[in-house]
């Protein structure tokens, strides 16, 4: 390609108008932080009024707001785990509309995806995955995965999610929240007590003293397991006789209240859980709370989410009770929740810190680099290069096959994976705790995304790549195409003069020209992590 | 599939690696890479940049071994057809593979399509007492691989152990991964367990006995090396977050295993992949077959100091046509297998270089002649053999046998942990080191009697 004209033309149409304040990043930044009005009663506000107080108190400034196409791009991946397309990026960049964020958070909030993504999450705290170790039958996988993706879709009310996961009986093909307690790793009323704890409580039972442990055990020494004439089918059910040593006299509620239970009469668990979802009760609400604080912001309060305990302190606790009593308020309503964190300032930070200060990052100062999940990196190539996956199980036989509409981020089944979902960290579903998905970065990754044939496939495959054309002229809106559909952003001047200088000394066609920078931008720091 | 547990890292050891990546935030140019390559701290390719968790708390003595390759039979041979012939047990048994030949060690007989085996028995022993039980695919392969009995907790496998204890923990330098697997990743089974991803096998994809080895990520075929290093020059131009973000810690890992990337892909070390780089008559004594190219790729590997080193050798689940298919396979196992340690000895490599060949089982020692399977094998855990050979491991040995129709264990029961074991101990790795058990549970390398795992004791007769 030769040089083009269109240069100047090209500048005029990329950089915004506007004039920004002076260090305010022209892509990544919209202008600084303006501060909410003290009266306000919006939640969001309160939250920003919280942050920022804390912040202001530590001698730490916030980062300025993100732009819009930095908003844009971090709500759909955490709103839906999905990149936005080219229109629907070019739709809302252009927007003159004041509200127009809070508008897309409504939008996103009501996409089918939200249920894909947040159901993948939970299926990761509740361990949904067949087979090895826990010899769980696929049939049961999908019923406890469908279970939990229709409560997220219909927004059911934590309370009654949690209530129905612990005290649930019946046919684990049947009833899928009772594949709670059949998916555990550990069985014995130690374990299952532990994983209530890990799941409802964010704590880590192996750091709590033991006899806590054995307290709380007492209320699960009544669940049972039986086969049924159905192959591999299980009831799980309360057995009133099944406390053969007599765990359930020393039962005590974690939080040290007595309690006496009678299995002859009733199920402890159901004392249980009463105890645990009474709104008072601070160990379920802020658990829950942090935990979705966690995935849309990057870090807990409390961090890592499950791993609350008092030597291990909220970085802002204000910032924790705020979200708790929110959470309360709105009766358990995650979205809800969502909904505020989404249109707080704090959300809309930008990733180019105020300071070089390390404790900026725990006090929430600036919006920290992420990568994105497995599922959620394989989809967005996928929906760039218009291109498919396909999935399979090779345990139990016969061999499970996914058909190739479905996305990483639907898959129902931990068991259900592809390399490049194990390359990129995703969950073995074992053990429910939220670092079993690694969102390191290697060199193995590198070498995938640089050079594998896998995704030098998808590249060739691209419809803009394969449709690119060789003309000159053409070169501006090319670019530009690519730009929003790979990184949501048109390019800056920069870009483009080093798009059109690589253009030149190459010389190539416009299918290569277009798969080098597709290829390029898939190896962006910019790509690889939501910021 | 099964996949393991990332290894949950104490909180003070998060910190401390939040530190170490806190240093400085500049990409490395071409010229400091390979300053650090010289110097040696660039050697961490393909795992994680810096160690998440702490080194190994005893690290492996010098064994007598440097490196292990394992032929992993997926599937299940049966141990009749091969190692473990039963001619006297009659055609319902063996079928038309009922004239087994004698090796050159006398008295030890061997499958009959294995002749070029035969020739090399002097250099490995049998094991044909192999025994757990499972009859299922998944759980049969982690008992072989990790001598494990555990439904809690996912062990590692014993590649993953030796790339513990033999990698980049170890001071292993290679740009070259330390465990590696030909060319598919073993999918029913976790390899890596509880020591996470760090310890995960490369699984080199493409084919070796292909015109071009396209090894997955390192050679891309169609992309010319003038192409590669244009596209890599725009990699760093269009890098405009990493611009905003000068000295950011996470977009430095990124551009750190980037560089570490293109030394494989541009670099020499990617060479090493190169079959083509082989005498015609070696490539051919390995058989012109994925398997034996496989075989010689190993040899390779070896040479450059992998220490594990899988050749997932997929198709043995014949529960139908199974001799048909033996007649094709077992050929193809005989000549690659025959010619790695024929090469290996010749080489002086064969002495510091375990090679251990089995399945997750055998196979129904009786066959299967009625509808559907009309002369299949089925699933067999009782009863197997393996084959062991190199690092120190005595050759030309029968060790325990089977009953007269291959049915029962007969003498010596020889358990997956007492394999493992006696590979650890030929590699120098003590069965008492420990491994980093997610809740802090001791435990070590091997078994002990606490876990109630099976072990009738290591393979003394064969050191």
């Amino acid at each position: 390609m030769r040089p083009t004209a269109l240069i100047t033309l090209w500048i005029a149409t990329t950089v915004s108008g506007l004039a920004l304040a002076e260090g305010v990043h022209p892509v990544f930044e919209s202008g600084p932080v303006v501060r909410p009005p003290a009266e306000s009663e919006n939640p969001a506000d309160e939250l920003d009024r919280i942050v920022l107080a804390n912040l202001d108190s530590l001698g730490l400034k916030p980062a300025n707001l993100s732009s819009d196409a930095v908003f844009l791009r971090r709500a759909y991946l955490v709103t839906i785990g999905t990149l936005p397309r080219e229109d629907e990026a070019r739709d809302f960049l252009e927007s003159q509309d004041e509200a127009k964020r809070a508008m897309l958070v409504e939008r996103l909030l009501s996409r089918p995806e939200y249920a894909d993504y947040w159901a993948m999450k939970w299926a990761d705290v509740l361990r949904v995955k067949a087979e090895f170790p826990i010899k769980l039958w696929p049939n049961a996988v999908q019923i406890y995965h469908q279970w939990i993706h229709a409560s997220v879709r219909d927004n059911k009310p934590f309370h009654q999610f949690a209530q129905e996961l612990l005290v649930g009986s019946g046919s684990n093909f049947r009833e899928g929240q009772v594949n709670f307690y059949r998916a555990m790793q550990d069985r014995s009323p130690r374990g299952m007590a532990a994983t209530v704890a890990l799941t409802f409580m964010g704590e880590r039972a192996e750091k709590w003293p033991p006899r806590k442990l054995d307290a709380m055990a007492g209320f699960f020494a009544n669940v049972a397991f039986k086969p049924t004439a159905e192959w591999k089918e299980e009831i799980v059910y309360f057995d009133p006789t099944a406390d053969k040593d007599g765990l359930h006299k020393q039962a005590i509620f974690p939080d040290g209240t007595a309690v006496t239970l009678d299995p002859g009469k009733s199920d402890p668990r159901v004392v249980f859980a009463q105890w645990l979802l009474r709104p008072e009760n601070p160990s379920f609400s802020r658990c829950a709370a942090n935990r979705v604080w966690t995935w849309l912001i990057g870090r807990g309060v409390v961090h890592e989410p499950d791993d609350f305990r008092p030597d291990n302190p909220p970085s802002n606790p204000e910032l924790l009770a705020f979200l708790e009593r929110e959470f309360i308020a709105s009766r358990c309503d995650l979205k809800h929740l969502v909904r505020v964190i989404l249109n707080s300032r704090t959300f809309q930070f930008s990733s180019l810190p105020a300071q070089d200060a390390p404790e900026a990052a725990i006090h929430f100062a600036h919006y920290p680099l992420r990568r994105l999940e497995a599922e959620v990196l394989i989809d967005a190539l996928n929906q760039i290069t218009g291109t498919k996956e396909s999935y399979s199980s090779p345990i139990p036989e016969p061999f499970t096959f996914i058909p190739e509409d479905v996305r990483g981020i639907a898959l129902p089944d931990g068991s259900i994976t592809s390399s490049f979902l194990e390359l990129f960290g995703r969950p073995p579903r074992d053990t429910g705790h939220q670092f079993e998905r690694s969102l390191e970065t290697n060199p193995a990754q590198r070498l995938h995304l640089l050079n594998s044939s896998h995704v030098q496939k998808k590249i060739e495959a691209c419809p803009l790549v394969v449709e690119a054309s060789s003309d000159d002229d053409a070169l501006p809106e090319l670019v530009r195409e690519i730009y929003l559909t790979v990184l949501s952003r048109p390019p800056t001047a920069d870009e483009f003069a080093t798009l059109q200088a690589h253009a030149e000394s190459t010389a190539a066609d416009g299918r290569t020209f277009a798969a080098d920078l597709v290829w390029s931008l898939f190896n962006q720091p910019e790509f690889l992590f939501n910021h | 599939m099964n996949t393991p547990a990332t290894p949950p890292t104490s909180d003070s050891l998060r910190d401390l690696h939040r530190m170490t990546q806190a240093f400085g935030g500049v990409p490395l140019t071409r010229r400091e890479a390979m300053r650090r390559a010289v110097y040696g701290s660039a050697g961490l390719l393909l795992c994680e940049p810096f160690s998440l968790r702490a080194k190994p708390a005893m690290p492996a003595a010098d064994g007598k071994a440097k490196s292990v390759i394992q032929i992993w039979l997926w599937g299940g041979p049966c141990h009749i057809d091969t190692f473990d012939p039963k001619p006297e047990a009659g055609t319902s048994y063996c079928g038309a593979l009922d004239s087994p030949i004698e090796t050159n060690i006398s008295g030890m007989r061997i499958g009959q399509l294995l002749p070029e085996l035969a020739k090399q028995a002097d250099k490995y022993s049998l094991i044909r007492s192999m025994t757990h039980g499972n009859n299922g695919h998944e759980t049969a392969a982690y008992l072989v691989q990790t001598g494990r009995t555990s439904e809690r907790d996912v062990f590692p496998g014993l590649g993953a152990v030796v790339s513990y204890f033999k990698g980049y923990d170890a001071g292993y330098k290679g740009l070259i991964p330390p465990y590696v697997v030909l060319t598919q990743p073993q999918g029913r089974f976790s390899e890596a367990g509880f020591l996470g991803p760090r310890y995960k096998p490369f699984a080199t994809g493409g084919d070796p006995n292909a015109k071009v080895f396209a090894v997955e990520g390192i050679v891309a075929p169609g992309i010319t090396e003038d192409h590669q290093r244009e596209r890599r020059n725009l990699l760093g131009r269009l890098n405009t977050l990493g611009g905003a973000l000068p000295g950011n810690a996470t977009i430095k890992t990124v551009v750190d295993s980037e560089t570490q990337a293109y030394e494989l892909i541009l670099g020499d070390a990617g060479k090493l992949f190169d079959l083509g780089q082989e005498k015609d008559e070696v490539r051919d004594a390995y058989g012109r077959t994925t398997f034996g190219q496989s075989c010689l790729m190993a040899r390779r590997l070896v040479e450059k100091g992998v220490p594990y080193i899988t050749i997932n050798y997929q198709g043995w689940d014949t529960h139908k046509q199974h001799f048909q298919i033996m007649n094709r396979k077992l050929p193809e196992l005989d000549k690659g297998l025959a010619a790695l340690l024929s090469d290996l000895d010749g080489k002086g490599l064969l002495d510091s270089t375990i090679v251990w060949c089995t399945g997750e089982f055998g196979r129904t020692p009786k066959v299967a002649t009625e509808s559907p399977w009309n002369g299949g094998r089925h699933h067999y855990g009782k009863v197997f053999s393996c084959l062991l050979a190199g690092g120190g491991f005595r050759g030309g040995q029968v060790v325990g046998a089977s009953d007269a129709k291959g049915e029962e264990v007969a003498e010596r029961p020889v358990y997956p942990a007492d394999v493992i074991g006696s590979i650890y101990g030929q590699l120098g790795i003590p069965a008492d080191a420990p491994l980093p058990h997610p809740q802090g549970t001791p435990t070590h390398v091997v078994p002990d009697k606490s876990e109630g795992v099976p072990t009738a004791g290591l393979l003394k007769e064969l050191v």
